[in-house]
């Protein structure tokens, strides 16, 4: 096995290295920087998936959609002229603080959605075989989605390009812009944020002990239930951040935009290693990655028709090859 | 809370009763039979209120109300003649015999309250093939426990099959085994349609089996993903089939789609001497041949429903949704019973998928979505996993819903209330709140099989004890 792996690795390496001589090395590290946002902007939502499979082992299917919900609470909070009714080309100073006010209420928005969820859909389930509640996940899911359609109607909801567009710097034609530059930033202290959050408080500490056994951990006295609504807060919250920025850099929300990034993400928690967070960044910036260098580069890529089937196949290779991920310890819901 | 609730009420109504004379205890004492004639007659005189009050009234929903009664006070299950039991076959042949002989009073039925018309002939066509596809779901949710998000890929699988054996797709062929209403000089391949739809379920087991081999070793939740995955990628395959990496082999024209497919038929010689349609899609009755076409399938699909299920192989699946690790310590090799009925899931799902491509004469890239994997999977959950009835029911109500149910719902909400809401928009909203309700208050579903009900409401034994506790607090 550890052949065919290394085998395939470097057929890959192959392909990149003819795609760079191909492109040349600065259209290739201008198709990095792409690669490295849509990672970033992954990795928020990959990392709600891997805390709440972490604590409940439970996939929630309606993840990708609160982080469309959050996208769409964002567009609102911009674009709404009753709000901040942001322009193309926005000053700095009506900028930044329309960025802060709007990331915070899309986190919070989003955190209590997934809370709430939680509450309604999952709690009465604990006791239900393991499909139940993935069962009414996928329930929940769809009805967010026309929650969205009910709000935002069917077609994509537009976002004007209110980022400033010039480069950060552009060096022998590897270029840099501003709009991925301020992805990364916000997500940098978010994932800060998270990882002490989970490491240091008492909180996460109690999330930690839930995660790896619930019996134990009520048992030391923490209340198991609200630690799994907290988690539920958390994911929903990144997931907001990740609804901002998706919908500032790319510029359109639909109602199904949640679904198809949400499964992107799961694979990219897949790939890292279910419940290992770390595992989670690193699967996202390897999803962008091959998603940019699929749609990016042109020698002998199958290009973005089948960006969808190739995160698939990693998927599925994944779990039935190495379910427990690159940075995942073995566990039997892997065997 | 729902039996909190259901105890509450039936308090509440017998002491209502109780207050005008009638106690309870009058009411048990009374024969069965009578009981159950008095209930039937009541539900029936509501309906016939119902109708005659906010439907249109038509003399036929008194034939109804007489059928209703006639099937439902008699204990027909009972029957036994010279040690026969026959009883158990008297339900399920008044339905087929109501549903074959439908073309013939389809135009003389009642409005129903809220519901608005009875369903037209094409919507019971396409329940036949839906009820089909639920069935086939049913041998993998329902039997063998093991979720599957993508069986819209072997509905894809079978419609493409059709696609490719009975059409002018590849045109630098020309084949014609038995196909009936091809033009002079057609090409490309024309099977029969009748041989297509074997070689549709057949193909597409082996898809299954393809499909199942590496997979369903995984446990429950990664299996539903991967399944998810093959879902997704098989229609993006047909959607980008024209021109497969660079190659210019057109397999399944994109998104175009491959359109006409043949209808089935039985041929000149057959229609002559036995008045048998030749050509499905030129019979002047083509959504009632449609029909029965779809019944005598439906019927097959029942058949090996209800005969596998109590085989050697139905126990085994069974055995292992209750308890995977219990069945494979008596001797059920695991891989080799999950991949059959994963295989005869499919099977069925690709017969389904042939027959509706023959009927729409299309297989379009565009219908294979995921929510059509949910959609199927709600009809089994909403009908009661792992029971036949409920399965054909969830599908017919489901496939009606989605049809005209909620647009004729729709417009008499928005008549009465004077509102314009938009209500077939919401369907998936509606197919989702569905889902979870069923699952919160009713997991077994509408028409249960006693065993899945037992193991949903008791869980399984290899749940953690303090769930339990939370879950009853």
């Amino acid at each position: 096995m550890p052949l065919i792996a290394a085998l395939l690795l470097l057929g890959l390496l192959f392909l990149l290295a003819k795609n760079i001589q191909h492109n040349g090395f600065a259209y290739f590290a201008t198709i990095s920087f792409i690669g490295l946002t849509n990672g970033a902007v992954y990795a928020l939502v990959a990392l709600g998936y891997t805390l709440v499979y972490g604590i409940l082992e439970l996939i929630n299917f309606a993840h990708g959609d609160v982080f469309m919900l959050g996208g769409m609470i964002s567009a609102t909070m911009l674009i709404s002229s009753s709000v901040f009714g942001l322009k193309e080309g926005a000053s700095t100073s009506a900028l930044i603080p329309a960025l802060l006010v709007s990331l915070v209420v899309a986190m919070v928005g989003c955190g209590l959605i997934n809370a709430s969820i939680e509450f309604v859909a999952y709690r009465p389930l604990r006791g239900a075989p393991r499909l139940a509640p993935l069962i009414t996940a996928i329930g929940m899911s769809f009805i967010l989605q026309n929650v969205a359609i009910a709000w935002k109607g069917p077609g994509y909801t537009a976002i004007p390009n209110v980022l400033p567009h010039g480069n950060v710097f552009s060096i022998h034609g590897v270029v840099y812009t501003w709009e991925k530059l301020i992805v990364v930033l916000v997500t940098i202290p978010v994932l800060v944020g998270l990882m002490w959050l989970v490491l240091k408080t008492r909180q996460g500490k109690a999330m930690r002990a839930a995660a790896q056994d619930r019996d134990a951990a009520a048992m030391m006295g923490i209340n198991v239930n609200r630690t799994i609504s907290f988690t539920f807060l958390i994911a929903g919250a990144l997931a907001g951040a990740a609804g901002l920025l998706y919908a500032l850099y790319f510029g359109q929300v639909r109602y199904d935009t949640g679904f198809q990034l949400g499964l992107i993400a799961f694979t990219a928690a897949v790939l890292g290693g279910i419940g290992n967070l770390p595992g989670a960044v690193l699967g996202a910036l390897s999803i962008g990655f091959i998603q940019a260098y699929n749609e990016g580069l042109t020698w002998h890529m199958p290009g973005s028709d089948w960006t969808q089937s190739i995160v698939f196949s990693i998927l599925i290779l994944i779990l039935v090859f190495r379910p427990e991920g690159l940075l995942g310890e073995r566990t039997p819901e892997g065997a | 809370m729902r039996r909190r609730i259901r105890a509450r009420v039936s308090a509440a109504w017998w002491a209502a009763l109780g207050a005008v004379g009638l106690p309870r205890s009058r009411w048990d004492a009374l024969d069965r039979g009578v009981r159950r004639a008095v209930k039937a007659a009541v539900w029936v005189a509501i309906s016939l209120v119902l109708v005659a009050l906010f439907g249109v009234w038509r003399t036929s929903a008194l034939a109804i109300a007489a059928i209703v009664l006639l099937l439902v006070v008699p204990r027909w299950s009972r029957l036994t003649v010279r040690g026969w039991h026959v009883g158990k076959w008297v339900a399920p042949l008044a339905v087929l015999a109501l549903a074959a002989s439908y073309p013939y009073y389809v135009n003389h039925m009642p409005e129903i309250p809220l519901f608005g018309p009875f369903p037209q002939l094409s919507t019971l066509v396409v329940m036949t093939v839906f009820t089909m596809m639920a069935l086939g779901l049913n041998f993998v949710v329902g039997y063998a426990g093991l979720l599957d998000l993508g069986y819209v890929a072997f509905y894809a699988m079978g419609a493409y099959m059709a696609g490719w054996f009975a059409s002018g797709q590849f045109a630098k062929q020309n084949v014609n085994i038995g196909a009936v209403g091809l033009y002079e000089g057609a090409t490309g391949f024309h099977f029969s349609i009748w041989l297509v739809l074997v070689m549709a379920g057949i193909a597409t087991a082996v898809v299954g089996v393809i499909i199942g081999l590496p997979t369903l070793r995984l446990r429950g939740d990664y299996l539903a993903i991967v399944t998810l995955g093959f879902g997704e990628i098989l229609p993006q395959i047909a959607r980008n089939g024209d021109h497969l990496f660079g190659t210019n082999f057109n397999l399944t024209n994109g998104t175009g789609g491959i359109t006409p497919i043949d209808g089935p038929g039985f041929g000149n010689w057959l229609d002559q001497h036995f008045h048998l349609p030749a050509n499905f899609l030129t019979a002047g009755n083509l959504d009632s041949v449609f029909l029965w076409t779809g019944l005598g399938l439906v019927l097959i699909t029942v058949f090996c429903s209800a005969r596998l299920r109590d085989s050697r192989i139905g126990r085994a699946w069974i055995a292992i949704r209750e308890d995977e690790t219990a069945a494979a310590a008596m001797g059920v090799p695991l891989m080799r019973t999950k991949t059959w009925s994963y295989a005869t899931g499919a099977f069925f799902g690709g017969v389904a998928g042939a027959f509706y491509a023959s009927y729409k004469s299309g297989a379009f890239p565009d219908d294979f979505f995921f929510q059509i994997s949910v959609f199927i999977l709600c009809m089994v959950i909403l009908g009661g996993m792992g029971n036949i009835w409920g399965v054909i029911f969830g599908a017919c109500f489901l496939t009606y819903l989605d049809r005209e149910g909620l647009s004729n719902i729709g417009t008499q909400i928005n008549d009465q209330f004077g509102i314009t809401l938009d209500v077939p928009k919401y369907e998936f909203g509606i197919f989702g709140i569905i889902i979870v309700v069923v699952m919160l208050f009713r997991p077994e579903g509408l028409i249960p099989s006693s065993r899945r009900a037992a193991e949903l409401h008791e869980g399984v034994h290899d749940e953690p004890l303090y769930d339990h506790e939370i879950a009853g607090a």
